[in-house]
């Protein structure tokens, strides 16, 4: 049977730890004592990348992880402590080829210009496969390790206060990736002339100040990093609500969603490509994938039986942002395929047992798909944008002739 | 009885966005593709060198109210091409300079610790303090800092990242799946810190790295800047490569020592060094001149006329006299986001002296820059190469040096293939690495063991 690319699913897995279940790092699979070894990371995005999975994403935040969504707390059963994400990512780029690496930024607390040419950077490192996941950063906690602001806390009894600081949140994170996105663009890609004749190594007039003036900040620029590879590395961001499906909808490339069905992926789909549109970004690519917490085995009984098991472990059942997936690869593949004609256009599946539920991704699921036609079988692009189906974008800041 | 030979530590210097740096050269590459990051990386390990280091800057330089356009513009993001690099090599060390002004401590560090542990412990820190508005610019936390604080806030800023390196101790992680404990200590990475500069408290999220905390450079001459230096650093890039300036900075800053119970191994002194190598001594010399020619072009000359005259000289001939008319001795406006104008204190001063050089030499305005600019610091054959460096640190100029090539990325080449046999010949470079860490290719004890040694004293 031929396929056909356009009925292709796009495909990433989210990384994070020893697996996104809390008790997954007390597997015999896993190996939680190598958590913050570059073998660990760079086994796990190899074993991604010979799925031919489009992307992976590293989690990151600005403190400790915690089992409360606004607090820290005290556990010492789960994993605690983290690399930096974007340091993560470029220390497995030279080991791959192909694979995309998205590593999670916090827009609160960080410098937009450093992140900017930090994933220009990882750009660089990996020819061409960065990405970025932004994320806002509501702790109070997290807050007080910069000292430089205070978050409100987010009280869920006071919702339309929790509403307001949100939306404060993901306003300012709005502006944040505008000024990522320009510096990207502050330098014109034939900026660099080396004309010996008159001595210039650039051509000053193809850089250019971005003069963001916003509510929260501005920034001069230009860059002191060239334009990137890929022009514009694909920018994601996860939502769960409408104003964070409004960030999604104004400056994403990619937007992950947790609909628990067919019929409220269809809306939450609805909502975004309403929001595009209000935005004026009707005509432009703009991915919409679904998040789940897999957990795959040869029977959905083994699978049902697992993560009971490590419910077990953990005390308590699992639960998190995103519907949690048990069964076969098959099973998974009708559920993936499902959503797709709601109009999903991809995937991120967060592996319960990064050990186990990885290797069933790219060694069950994806052959799975490739039978169906839905799935590549083989890498057709050098960089992210190009897996993705997207065009290397013009520069803004040049003059159109 | 002779005192035993010093061993020379070696390190290199990417090639930086200044005019020591020849883009013009035929065999010059890409200042920003990783392909020469990793070629300049891998010969550098080849060579067994201590670390290879990477400048940072902040804001494009402009000149005359423009981008200065005539030397290398543009670079990576210091830690994102170390962490990659970490990647291709396998014992170099990976010190990245890193600003304190325009960072926060529980980033930088959890950046730093990040580093040093996907690097198996190879990362060091070069601290550099700025103050300038016009740099601020590029930053949402905006602003600068008055002169005068910009050590406070780089001594408080080195300060804090230790508390936080030192939050975790090592061996809070148990990860037993038995028991289901993987934190021995609820409270791993608990800190507080209240000053002047910094008022945060909570818990560092990156467990405790290979090295305990990166190694400490510090690369200001000041008074302050030696005695910050003095206090905690591990080494120094220093810009005394000479033989005079070299052993009286290097005597000034070791006497410093002793006040903080220090031993004078425990904080290396490190110049920028820059060489030309020939077959022989005199062809190495005409090699030189030709590359002082390369460095400073004519339009190169005019603007470095400008920093000294604080006025455009646009319209003088490169090949001609110097300008007639004197310096402007008002504000600085001519030159920003480069360190190199602040040298010219007295303007008028400094324009006689250049007029009375050229008219004794028949210079033009290029000769005179080509003379007065910075001549390369080693020029001659391997031999005579490697035995200079050899005097030089055997007689305290420094504790060995940081090469800067003026070719990227196939400038280092030659030394590696030429010079550094030699120094191994005569034992005084290593011929294998006999650690994994850059603490251990450096001398430098742990820190844990280092904080007892000095409690002992």
């Amino acid at each position: 049977m031929s396929s056909n690319p356009s009925a292709h699913l796009h495909l990433a897995v989210a990384l994070d730890g020893a697996g996104w279940h809390p008790a997954a790092w007390r597997e015999a699979v896993s190996r939680p004592r190598e958590l913050f070894t570059a073998g660990y990371w760079a086994d796990l995005v190899t074993e991604a990348e010979r799925g031919l999975l489009d992307f992976v994403t590293f989690e990151d935040g600005l403190g400790l992880q915690s089992s409360h969504p606004f607090a820290p707390d005290e556990r010492t059963d789960q994993v605690r402590g983290r690399l930096d994400a974007v340091l993560t990512a470029a220390r497995v780029a030279p080991l791959t080829r192909h694979i995309g690496l998205v590593p999670t930024v916090v827009a609160t607390h960080t410098e937009p210009f450093h992140i900017s040419k930090a994933i220009a950077t990882l750009d660089y490192v990996s020819s061409g496969r960065a990405g970025v996941r932004v994320r806002v950063d509501a702790r109070p906690d997290e807050a007080a390790h910069f000292g430089r602001r205070t978050v409100a806390h987010i009280d869920p009894d006071d919702l339309p206060a929790a509403r307001e600081t949100v939306t404060e949140l993901f306003e300012e994170a709005a502006d944040y990736v505008e000024v990522v996105r320009r510096l990207w663009d502050s330098w014109e890609d034939d900026a660099e002339i080396r004309d010996v004749a008159t001595g210039r190594f650039i051509d000053r007039g193809k850089l250019h100040y971005i003069d963001f003036e916003g509510r929260h900040f501005h920034v001069k620029g230009p860059s002191i990093t060239p334009r990137p590879p890929q022009g514009q590395p694909p920018v994601s961001a996860l939502a769960h609500d409408t104003v964070p499906y409004r960030l999604v909808a104004r400056q994403a490339d990619i937007g992950y969603v947790t609909p628990r069905d067919a019929d409220e992926a269809r809306s939450i789909v609805a909502e975004i490509r309403a929001g595009q549109e209000t935005a004026g970004r009707a005509g432009e690519p703009l991915h919409v994938f679904g998040d789940l917490v897999v957990l795959l085995d040869q029977d959905a009984a083994a699978a049902r039986a697992r993560l009971d098991r490590l419910d077990e472990l953990a005390g308590e059942p699992y639960t998190g942002d995103a519907p949690v997936f048990t069964g076969t690869a098959a099973q998974l593949a009708d559920r993936l395929q499902e959503f797709a004609a709601a109009g999903l256009t991809g995937f991120r599946l967060r592996p319960a047992v990064a050990g186990h539920d990885l290797p069933a991704v790219t060694r069950d699921l994806v052959p799975e798909l490739q039978r169906r036609g839905a799935f590549r079988r083989a890498y057709e692009a050098d960089t992210l944008r190009g897996l993705l189906g997207l065009a290397r974008p013009a520069n803004r800041y040049a003059a159109t002739v | 009885m002779s005192k035993p030979l010093k061993q020379i530590h070696l390190a290199a210097h990417f090639p930086g966005v200044n005019n020591t740096t020849v883009w013009s050269d035929p065999a010059a590459g890409s200042h920003i593709e990783f392909a020469s990051f990793a070629h300049f990386a891998r010969t550098a390990e080849r060579a067994k060198f201590d670390f290879l280091f990477l400048a940072e800057g902040l804001r494009l330089r402009e000149q005359g109210g423009q981008i200065y356009d005539l030397d290398v513009v543009g670079r990576p993001d210091t830690f994102t091409v170390l962490a990659a690099l970490a990647a291709v090599t396998d014992r170099l060390g990976l010190t990245g300079t890193i600003n304190s002004t325009f960072n926060e401590p529980y980033e930088v560090a959890r950046q730093f610790a990040s580093l040093d542990h996907l690097s198996g412990g190879r990362s060091a820190w070069n601290v550099v303090t700025s103050w300038d508005a016009f740099t601020g610019e590029n930053f949402r936390r905006g602003g600068f800092l008055p002169q005068e604080e910009r050590y406070a806030r780089a001594k408080e800023f080195l300060a804090t990242a230790h508390e936080l390196f030192d939050s975790w101790h090592g061996d809070e992680i148990v990860a037993d799946p038995v028991t289901g404990t993987f934190l021995r200590d609820a409270k791993a990475g608990a800190f507080v810190h209240q000053g002047p500069q910094f008022d945060i408290h909570g818990r560092f999220d990156v467990p405790r790295s290979p090295q305990g905390r990166p190694v400490i450079f510090q690369a200001g001459d000041s008074e302050e800047g030696r005695e910050f230096a003095a206090a905690g650093a591990d080494a120094i890039f220093s810009r005394y490569a000479s033989w005079d300036d070299g052993r009286a900075f290097y005597d000034d800053v070791k006497k410093r020592l002793a006040k903080y119970g220090r031993g004078k191994d425990q904080l290396l002194i490190l110049p920028a060094a820059t060489f030309v190598l020939g077959d022989t001594d005199a062809e190495a010399e005409e090699l030189a001149g030709q590359v002082r020619r390369q460095q400073v072009s004519g339009a190169t000359a005019i603007k470095h006329l400008e920093f000294v005259w604080n006025r455009d000289l646009s319209s003088y001939d490169p090949e001609g006299p110097l300008p007639d008319v004197d310096p402007d001795t008002g504000e600085d406006h001519i030159a920003r986001g480069r360190a190199q104008v602040r040298m010219y204190r007295d303007r008028l001063a400094t324009a006689r002296e250049w007029r009375e050089l050229a008219a004794a030499h028949h210079w033009s305005i290029r000769d005179l820059v080509i003379h007065t600019g910075n001549r390369q610091t080693f020029v001659g054959s391997p031999a005579t190469v490697a035995r200079t460096i050899n005097e030089f640190v055997q007689g305290d100029v420094s504790d060995g040096f940081i090469l800067v090539p003026h070719i990227t990325p196939g400038g280092l080449d030659p030394f590696a293939d030429k010079v550094v046999p030699l120094l191994q010949e005569q034992g005084v470079f290593r011929t294998d690495y006999e650690g994994t860490t850059l603490r251990d290719h450096l001398g430098l004890a742990h820190p844990d063991e280092a904080d007892q040694r000095r409690v002992a004293s």
